[in-house]
């Protein structure tokens, strides 16, 4: 299989103007992931199962990532003046990284028997701007787990054929996957 | 009673039990007939214990233990309750054998509202008792006993056939010992006690509806 690089410049050669980027991964996994922006996810889900040295032809797996907005400490160095001199100094200063819902996608090669491949995409944010492409048109093994992200994290999946919950009953409103998600205290009377 | 004949049926010498035509007219003398001297409560419930049809229906891993109950090795046969209803109109007993979901809670309360009494209910393992390892999940019911009776609840994760059938005996027994009449005596024939059970609906955030009160603790 061709490195994840290498993917990520022939779908930039293939769709002029796709934002593409490699999310390094730290963990001893090690596996590298792919982040495609939303206007040209389909588009190049369909060349990854299409091109012919590629063909990712089997989606095993999607699923979801909450992210909710963090803060995060940092040093900055910020230049002081210091008792009529300007000195360089270390700073503790907060970031805020916003939140937002991520699904995954697990791509494999049946054909040429190469993978698995990881493609991530995000939502703007986690409470308006939820949507996000369905790859079920590419990969038809999305259907369910799309439905399930949907229904466990509250992605709302454009183009999907049938987006319904699939765990929960209609009428529920909750996203129980979600981290700041407080469980009903059913039975709470019994204990 | 026959051992105590024998093959041309005449009397065994030292048996206790005379034949029939060896004289005698007293109750005890007529044993050897068949006659027995009982209660009605006695025999109405002895033939209810022996034969308690359980319905066939299973919702997780407690399940395969209470197949295997019923399969040769273990065999529930011996008990009388091999017979797993598919209809809840012929079942007696409601083996509650596994993980109840909040989405599946409506539909085993209803399946209990539609078997005729009397009826009984095993509440199986862990889950069934009080949502087991999944008690705090976002979608398990802590127990089944939130909306309908239990007579017995057998522990363990799963519990082995063994327990089961200790369960199953537990339940024969208490079945043996109920009164017809006055305090006690069983659902059906206490016409003040309820026939249906609410069933819970499904609310926004989790199920709606009545529950029953917490069980006295035994
Ligand atoms: S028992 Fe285990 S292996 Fe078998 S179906 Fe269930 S989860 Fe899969
Ligand atoms: S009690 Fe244990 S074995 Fe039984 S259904 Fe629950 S998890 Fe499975």
């Amino acid at each position: 299989m061709q490195t994840l690089e290498q993917i990520k410049d022939r779908i930039a050669a293939a769709l002029p103007g796709a934002r593409l980027a490699v999310i390094a991964n730290a963990s001893p996994a090690g596996q590298p992931s792919l982040l495609l922006d939303h206007e040209h996810a389909l588009e190049a889900a369909r060349f990854l199962r299409d091109a012919p040295e590629l063909r990712f032809d089997y989606a095993s797996n999607a699923t979801g990532v909450d992210w909710p907005e963090r803060t995060v400490k940092e040093r900055v160095k910020v230049k002081k003046m210091i008792d009529g001199v300007e000195k360089e100094t270390e700073e503790l200063a907060e970031r805020k990284i916003p939140g937002c819902l991520e699904a995954v996608y697990h791509l494999y090669s049946m054909e040429l028997g190469h993978g698995p491949l990881i493609i991530r995409l995000r939502t703007g944010n986690r409470t308006d701007r939820v949507t996000l492409p369905s790859l079920t048109p590419v990969w038809r093994s999305c259907e369910f787990q799309e439905r399930e992200i949907f229904d466990l994290f509250g992605i709302v999946f454009e183009g999907h054929p049938d987006l319904r919950r699939i765990l929960m009953w209609d009428g529920f409103e909750d996203h129980p996957m979600r981290k700041d998600y407080a469980p009903a205290a059913s039975g709470e009377a019994k204990a | 009673m026959n051992e105590a004949l024998d093959s041309t049926g005449g009397a065994v010498p030292g048996q206790r039990f005379p034949r029939q035509d060896a004289g005698g007219c007293g109750p005890d003398d007529r044993v050897p007939e068949g006659v027995m001297l009982t209660t009605v409560e006695r025999l109405y419930n002895w033939g209810r214990k022996n034969s308690v049809w359980p319905l066939q229906f299973g919702l997780a891993c407690c399940a395969i233990e209470m197949i295997a109950a019923s399969m040769a090795r273990f065999d529930m046969a011996r008990f009388g309750a091999e017979v797993f209803r598919p209809s809840p109109r012929q079942a007696d007993l409601m083996i509650v054998s596994g993980t109840v979901t909040k989405k599946m809670a409506p539909q085993v309360v209803r399946l209990y509202n539609q078997m005729p009494e009397p009826r009984y209910v095993i509440a199986m393992g862990a889950c069934a008792i009080c949502g087991g390892p999944f008690r705090d999940g976002y979608n398990v019911l802590p127990g089944i006993d939130l909306y309908i009776p239990v007579d017995v609840y057998i522990p363990g994760c799963p519990p082995r056939p063994e327990a089961l059938l200790e369960g199953l005996i537990a339940l024969q027994k208490k079945i043996a010992g109920q009164p017809l009449t006055g305090a006690g005596r069983p659902r059906h024939l206490d016409a003040d006690a309820p026939g249906a059970f609410p069933v819970p609906e499904y609310g926004a955030h989790d199920l709606v509806g009545p529950q029953l009160p917490a069980a006295p603790d035994a």
